[in-house]
């Protein structure tokens, strides 16, 4: 009997500590509430709190992720973090109200409804060069728009078709939903976009500096801060070398512009890190050191059908 | 003629029995070669990630630049809190479901129902239970990626693991056991808290354990539900749960060992290779202790129940 | 009587307590099915897509509009086929494998069967999905790139490796627990008659046992066609029919996994793609049936 009553008050007290867990939980759940829309009302006070939610693009996830850094250093109640899905995932995240900031390559516009669109405020926070690469044992290094034209819809199939050995093209493209693609598609074909899927569809620019650093006579495209001269080659396009200096003026015409995209009604953490982004901290710095180019150096400025005008 | 029939016979019966070396042969020769794999998998996974684990600050510290860098404390924190979070809710669901399809229900409608719809949720691929939390909790409920979105799939997930190995459990109980119990006028919920329960919890506890190495390896239920990003920061000592930064706030975001792995496994860079099978060995170690747990714990306590 | 009314209050509470659980779970299971099957069928009913053109059609795209209609393409045919195609081809590689290693376990080295086989086959049930999918990546593909002498290597031939690695325990455990279901006697029976222990084994155990084989290999095909992460890492994922099994391909779960939070919810894209949720289910649901059609049938030609 003594032993029943032991392990019944064990039991009991398994379920008593499981209540008192819930119950806590509950408790920060009510309390989160007012915690965030207090923090629009203290606005201006040095004490920042809050968490930030970033998902998209995962071109220039590193620059976030370094400005957060940054910026957590100096506001220690703040919590940054998010991962790089994709651009759509990213818009549709920060639509949803999943996340608190949607990265993208390319202008919301293009993904999601006018309606959702009017919801959203952008930030141009750097401009970015992307450019195809090539396994390392392709031994052409430059190529012309129509040719990656040709090599992207599948039309040309062998490498001797632009100048190289007689081997089979093996293209590696970015899934449908991807900004890289979408740049890239875009500088390449303009508006008609090839029915051409290519041999395998990559999930983020990783997989891709993986997948060609492994695989010989293939032909992908990145963002230049994930070239990486010991696994693969970038070529030159229309005989411009892919450096950001050549994007400036739209020599190399293949980049786009990162946005970062919060909801008008943002709260006070959200608004204080995009104002950071943008200030001199990141954009006189951070922007060159992750490789990428700060949007006051464009000579040119491309809208959000693709028109490429001067400042 | 007879002779013939017995030459026939004869050559029929060492067929037979040639056949049956040559059956057994074959056997022991899948037998072997599954054993191979087997043990060649899991000495692989532990060869490529152990020397990992005594990095300094692989276990330790956060990771960075997307997950490429630095270690995976925190994911391993957000698996175990994960597991916690999602056993608090499951087990009590399934253990007073059990006892209600064991102890209460008559065989009719009501316990068919039930039943069907338990094995349901077993058979669904957990990327549509994912699917379902996205929708219901992240996007519905408005918690976004959070802990709790996360925990609640796992949930459904499960519960039909846990129902029947509970159920089972008290099935196993001697029906002499309750039979005594309600002779001496104990009702049915006494009968069942103070001695079914008791009596089937070796089982009960091996089944929790077993299925707690099931939810720590998931990671399709989770992609969409308690997202792909640990906070890169987390205070441990906070106890102020509303904070983004204090590790126990189930409505923050976190990431699951197994995502993690999923989330960088086509990164190119040696390090990130280095902290993916780093972090599948640690994945890898947990599932062999919570299966070797499970035998203890259930021995363990077989001992102790039945030494009284 | 005073001591009676608390006692009955109990038990009341006790009922209520573990209803409201069991009618907790079968609340979220009836709401996950009508959510599901909600949002599926408002890509027919609400988006306007053809219901033949989704199930017929050959082409995938849900990026790019079909000038015909104004709609993304949305025929799920490849990734049907794709789904089938791995999930039968796992099985078959997967089940001579289960069923020997059953056999041996349960007829020729029991002792060793239960001391060592079983313990390390259930070690593998619990290793993490991606896990498998690691290996695939690193090991699997690799190895079909060099047997088949392709540059790639992603495709549905080491996906079904991967899944049939992965339902290998699911279908070998089920295996054994149906074959020691066979009573002794029968084995004692044919043994009598002079058959040799492998004609037993073929034509009285595997026989008899039948309907619970088939319920183990349909639990595993059920498990290989709901996989996702460990598929994902090693198919390629190009939406597009298959041609060969070594060409990259995309099943039903790989492109949910892909694609689910690319679109808004809502859109005819992300309907589509709950449409292809509700496929999966449905698959799964047919699985059970089966599972119980077996099991009634086998009930009753045992009388």
């Amino acid at each position: 009997m003594l032993d029943f009553n032991c392990s019944r008050r064990q039991f009991l007290g398994i379920f008593g500590g499981a209540a008192a867990v819930a119950g806590l939980g509950l408790a920060g759940c009510n309390s989160s509430a007012p915690a965030s829309s207090g923090s629009a009302a203290g606005a201006g006070s040095s004490s920042l709190t809050g968490t930030v939610t970033y998902d998209g693009a995962s071109s220039f996830q590193a620059l976030v992720e370094a400005a957060a850094e940054q910026f957590m250093e100096e506001n220690q109640d703040v919590s940054i973090t998010g991962s790089g899905n994709g651009s759509g995932t990213g818009l549709t995240a920060v639509a949803d109200g999943t996340v608190t900031i949607g990265n993208s390559d390319v202008f919301a516009e293009t993904k999601l409804d006018a309606d959702q669109c009017a919801d959203l405020v952008d930030h141009e926070v750097a401009v970015v060069g992307m450019g195809p690469v090539v396994s390392l044992n392709v031994t052409v290094d430059d190529l012309s728009l129509d040719q990656l034209k040709g090599i992207f819809s599948g039309e040309i199939t062998n490498w001797s078709e632009v100048g190289g050995e007689d081997a089979e093209i093996h293209v590696l493209n970015r899934k449908a939903g991807s900004g890289t693609r979408a740049t890239f598609e875009a500088a390449v074909f303009g508006d008609e976009t090839p029915d051409f899927q290519g041999e395998a569809e990559l999930d983020k620019s990783g997989d891709v500096q993986t997948q060609i650093g492994s695989t010989d006579n293939a032909i992908s495209y990145l963002d230049f801060s994930h070239f990486d001269d010991t696994k693969f080659k970038a070529v030159k396009v229309n005989g411009v070398e892919p450096v950001s200096e050549n994007v400036y003026d739209n020599s190399f015409p293949i980049w786009a512009t990162e946005h970062m995209y919060c909801k008008k009604d943002a709260d006070e953490a959200t608004k204080a890190f995009l104002e950071y982004m943008l200030s001199d901290d990141v954009q006189g710095s951070l922007v060159e050191e992750q490789g990428f180019i700060p949007v006051s150096e464009m000579k040119v400025v491309k809208d959000a059908e693709g028109n490429v005008t001067n400042k | 003629m007879a002779n013939a029939t017995a030459q026939a016979q004869d050559a029929r019966i060492r067929r037979s029995m040639r056949n049956d070396k040559i059956a057994t042969g074959i056997l022991t020769v899948i037998v072997a070669i599954v054993m191979l794999i087997v043990v060649a998998m899991v000495a692989y996974i532990l060869f490529q990630g152990v020397g990992q684990l005594f990095q300094p600050g692989f276990l330790t510290e956060a990771s960075r630049s997307n997950g490429t860098e630095g270690g995976i404390a925190y994911q391993l924190f957000d698996s175990f809190y994960l597991l916690v979070l999602t056993l608090v809710i499951s087990v009590p669901i399934s253990l007073f479901g059990a006892v209600f399809l064991v102890e209460y229900a008559p065989d009719g409608p009501v316990t068919k129902v039930a039943s069907t719809a338990i094995e349901t949720l077993s058979s669904l691929p957990s990327i549509v239970v994912g699917m379902f939390g996205f929708l219901m909790f992240s996007v519905n409920f408005g918690w976004g990626y959070s802990l709790i979105s996360g925990a609640i799939a796992l949930t459904m997930f499960n519960i039909p693991i846990l129902t029947r190995v509970i159920t089972q459990a008290l099935e196993d109980v001697p029906a002499s056991q309750r039979d005594a119990c309600l002779a001496m006028g104990l009702t049915r919920w006494e009968t069942t808290l103070h001695v079914l329960i008791p009596a089937a919890m070796p089982a009960i506890v091996t089944g929790i354990v077993l299925s707690a190495g099931r939810v720590f390896g998931e990671a399709a239920a989770l992609l969409f539900t308690s997202g792909m990003s640990s906070p890169a920061r987390l205070n441990f000592l906070s106890l102020n749960f509303a904070s983004p930064t204090c590790a126990w706030n189930i409505f923050r975001p976190g990431e699951s060992l197994a995502v993690h792995i999923y989330k960088i496994y086509g990164e190119g860079s040696p390090e990130a290779q280095h902290i993916v099978w780093g972090a599948a060995a640690v994945l890898m170690i947990c599932v062999l202790l919570f299966n070797v747990l499970s035998r203890i714990a259930g021995k363990a306590l077989a001992r102790r129940m039945t030494a009284e | 009587m005073a001591k009676q009314m608390p006692k009955r209050s109990l038990e009341k509470v006790g009922l209520s307590v573990t209803g409201a659980c069991v009618a907790l779970v079968t609340l979220v299971v009836v709401a996950l099915i009508v959510m599901v099957a909600q949002r599926g069928l408002s890509t027919f009913l609400k988006d306007g897509v053809d219901v033949l053109n989704f199930f017929t059609g050959t082409k995938w795209n849900l990026a790019m509009t079909d000038e015909a209609t104004g709609l993304p393409y949305t025929g799920a045919l490849p990734l049907i086929v794709t789904s089938f195609a791995v999930t039968i081809i796992s099985t078959v590689i997967a089940l001579p494998i289960a069923i020997g290693s059953a056999i041996y376990v349960v007829e020729i080295q029991p002792k060793f069967g239960q001391k060592y086989f079983q313990p390390l086959i259930e070690l593998l049930v619990g290793i993490p999905s991606v896990v498998f999918g690691l290996i695939g990546f690193h090991v699997i593909v690799a190895a079909v790139r060099a047997i088949f002498n392709v540059e790639m290597g992603l495709g549905i031939l080491p996906g079904s490796i991967v899944l049939a690695l992965m339902i290998l325990p699911t279908i070998t455990t089920l295996s054994i627990d149906a074959l020691r279901a066979v009573p002794q006697s029968y084995r004692d029976g044919s043994l009598a008659l002079g058959y040799t222990r492998w004609q037993t084994i073929w034509h009285v155990v595997l026989k008899s046992a039948t309907p619970s084989l088939m319920t183990a290999v349909i639990l595993g095909m059920t498990r290989a066609f709901g996989e996702t992460l460990a598929v994902r890492m090693v198919i390629g994922g190009v939406e597009a029919m298959p041609t060969s099994l070594l060409n990259s391909a995309s099943t039903i779960t790989t492109t949910l996994t892909t694609s689910m939070a690319v679109y808004a919810t809502g859109s005819v894209q992300n309907d589509a793609l709950w449409t292809l949720g509700l496929l999966l289910m449905g698959m799964s649901l047919i699985f059970i049936l089966i599972i119980h059609l077996i099991g009634a049938k086998g009930a009753k030609s045992r009388g």
